[in-house]
């Protein structure tokens, strides 16, 4: 790159891309930005910028139990998703990653198959099953939803850690007269633990943020956040709604920060 | 691996540690599935008498078709403008230091994890009547009536580009890590220029990440309920939702499960022209 004539051509090439990765990157940040700064608004309306700041409606926030209904039913849900797509994933995640088995190669396909479907084509049809077979809208529908459509995060990122290990390892651990769990316990499982743990905190981000499969998954009883978020936008543009992006947004950062240190989520998305 | 039959092989697990997970599949994923398609072939809501009727419904219809289209479009725009705004960032990715790659990866991905109703509730805040457009453009004086940006395409598709972005950008930062920075200095020093360099070896050897991310962008794009319902706004009408009507307000099962199948079919036509053109090229981006 050093030797390169820095040409006309050169320059402009470089810097119609620099630009618009700039306007790009600025693009996706802004609206996070704007939010954050709307919500400390004094005022009673979304106006940019804010006539004056002040923490009202973060106190107003307080004060919103349907939101903290809702808050906690979403919150409880994803942490049960979140289990029962490690527990299922993780195993399958084993089976399925060194095979070369069609059997094997079809699985995959079938688990991930969620991330590309329609969910909302999804939340309709596991409605009318639950309601053939009897079984009542509750939390427990709304776990097995989201299950299904969290579990391919779990099995991806478990399965790019496992083709990442050595299978030398392995191999060695058996000579040396380890039986296969303690392999499993002592190697595989602390070797391959930041692949599953990334997989998990993206299961449960998009559990916690599922629309399709809540909106028929779910009745008045079980009110989740993001669907209540959506029917008090659709009624009337609330600042308490701004209060609590901001609350949101900041949890997502700092789990997404801690998540960093933990696994290196940055490294693990892109390769 | 060539180990004897004899020794079992240490390094792999047996499939049996798949049947939990396939089993749930099959009963909470593929039976429901299965149903949906069975209730979409009866011409009643009781679901008594079979036919096709659901079917000759939607394709005869030229509002149900005209929401099909609009919503496909819609998402070739999102991808469009993902494909233009998020290679850029890709290629920036690769040029600068290891601390400036994580910082731009973390902006990429905090929207990803970020709430899409939080997402989407900034973008109404951004291009209301009021909305920090509106209000910059009045200040200046460049116009006197505040534009009509929310409830518009354009708005639709800028909201659901930002919300989606990452799905096309994190594929492409991979794929271009993947090429030999040499192929870039030889083009160059060949005598091709820098633009010829980028349209000639950059871009055919990104293929594989790109058909990649225009596949996870697209799908999101034509199924983003909560994006295309606020920002569009009552008058504009896309697959997710008309699904969501016609179930829920309507209670017209049969046909929803039709308009259910229907978008399935769409969406799987898409991304199997996607995939085959991963595959074919595979070849030319691993060479």
């Amino acid at each position: 790159m050093s030797g390169r004539k820095r040409t006309l051509e050169a320059i402009s090439f470089e810097l119609v891309m620099t630009v618009i990765a700039v306007i790009a990157l600025v693009i996706i940040i802004a609206p996070s930005l704007v939010v954050l700064i709307v919500s400390f608004t004094s005022g009673f309306s979304l106006r940019f910028p804010p006539p004056g700041y002040s923490l009202r409606w973060y106190a107003e926030l307080w004060n919103a139990w349907q939101l903290h209904f809702a808050a906690k039913n979403s919150l409880i849900v994803a942490l049960w998703a979140t289990g029962l797509s490690v527990t299922l994933g993780v195993a399958a995640a084993l089976a399925i990653s060194r095979s070369q088995a069609l059997s094997a190669r079809l699985l995959d396909s079938l688990f991930m198959s969620p991330l590309v479907l329609p969910a909302l084509a999804f939340g309709l049809a596991a409605l009318m099953l639950f309601s053939l077979v009897g079984l009542p809208v509750s939390p427990l529908t709304l776990v097995i939803g989201h299950t299904v459509v969290c579990v391919p995060y779990v099995v991806r990122n478990t399965v790019a850690a496992l083709a990442q290990l050595e299978p030398t390892l392995l191999e060695s651990s058996a000579v040396l007269g380890a039986s296969r769990l303690y392999t499993f316990r002592r190697i595989v499982l602390p070797l391959i633990r930041p692949g599953i743990i990334a997989g998990a905190f993206i299961a449960f981000m998009s559990s916690f943020d599922n629309v399709p499969v809540s909106l028929f998954l779910r009745d008045a009883a079980t009110d989740m956040l993001p669907i209540r978020m959506w029917q008090d936008l659709e009624g009337k543009l609330d600042v308490t709604i701004a209060a609590l992006s901001g609350v949101l947004i900041i949890a997502t950062v700092a789990l997404v920060a801690v998540m960093e240190r933990v696994t290196g989520l940055s490294r693990r998305l892109t390769n | 691996m060539g180990a004897a039959p004899a020794s079992r092989d240490v390094t792999s697990y047996g499939m049996g540690l798949a049947a939990p997970l396939a089993l749930f599949f099959l009963l909470f994923f593929v039976a429901p599935l299965l149903q949906l398609f069975w209730l979409s072939l009866h011409n009643d809501t009781a679901g008594l008498h079979w036919g096709l009727g659901q079917y000759l419904h939607f394709l005869t219809d030229p509002f149900s078709l005209g929401v099909l289209g609009s919503t496909l479009l819609l998402g070739a725009e999102v991808t469009a403008v993902c494909l233009v705004l998020g290679f850029p960032i890709a290629w920036l990715y690769q040029r600068v230091g290891p601390k400036l790659q994580t910082i731009i990866i973390l902006i990429v991905l905090l929207p990803l994890l970020t709430s899409v109703v939080v997402r989407t509730f900034a973008w109404i805040v951004i291009l209301g009547r009021q909305g920090i457009i509106n209000a910059t453009l009045q200040s200046l004086g460049i116009i006197d009536t505040p534009l009509k940006l929310l409830y518009t395409q354009f708005g639709v598709v800028i909201a659901l580009a930002q919300v989606q972005m990452p799905l096309m950008t994190l594929p492409l930062i991979t794929a271009l890590g993947r090429i030999d920075p040499n192929l870039d200095d030889a083009s160059c020093s060949l005598g091709a220029g820098s633009w010829r360099t980028f349209f000639r070896v950059v871009l055919p050897l990104s293929l594989p990440g790109l058909i990649a991310g225009c596949t996870l962008t697209y799908a999101a794009a034509i199924t983003a309920f909560i994006t295309q319902s606020l920002i569009g706004g009552g008058q504009m009408l896309f697959m997710p939702m008309y699904l969501y009507q016609q179930a829920s307000t309507l209670q017209n099962w049969p046909f929803a499960a039709a308009i259910s199948i229907i978008f399935l079919l769409a969406v799987l036509a898409v991304v199997s022209v996607f995939t085959t053109l991963g595959r074919m090229s595979r070849g030319y981006g691993g060479a």
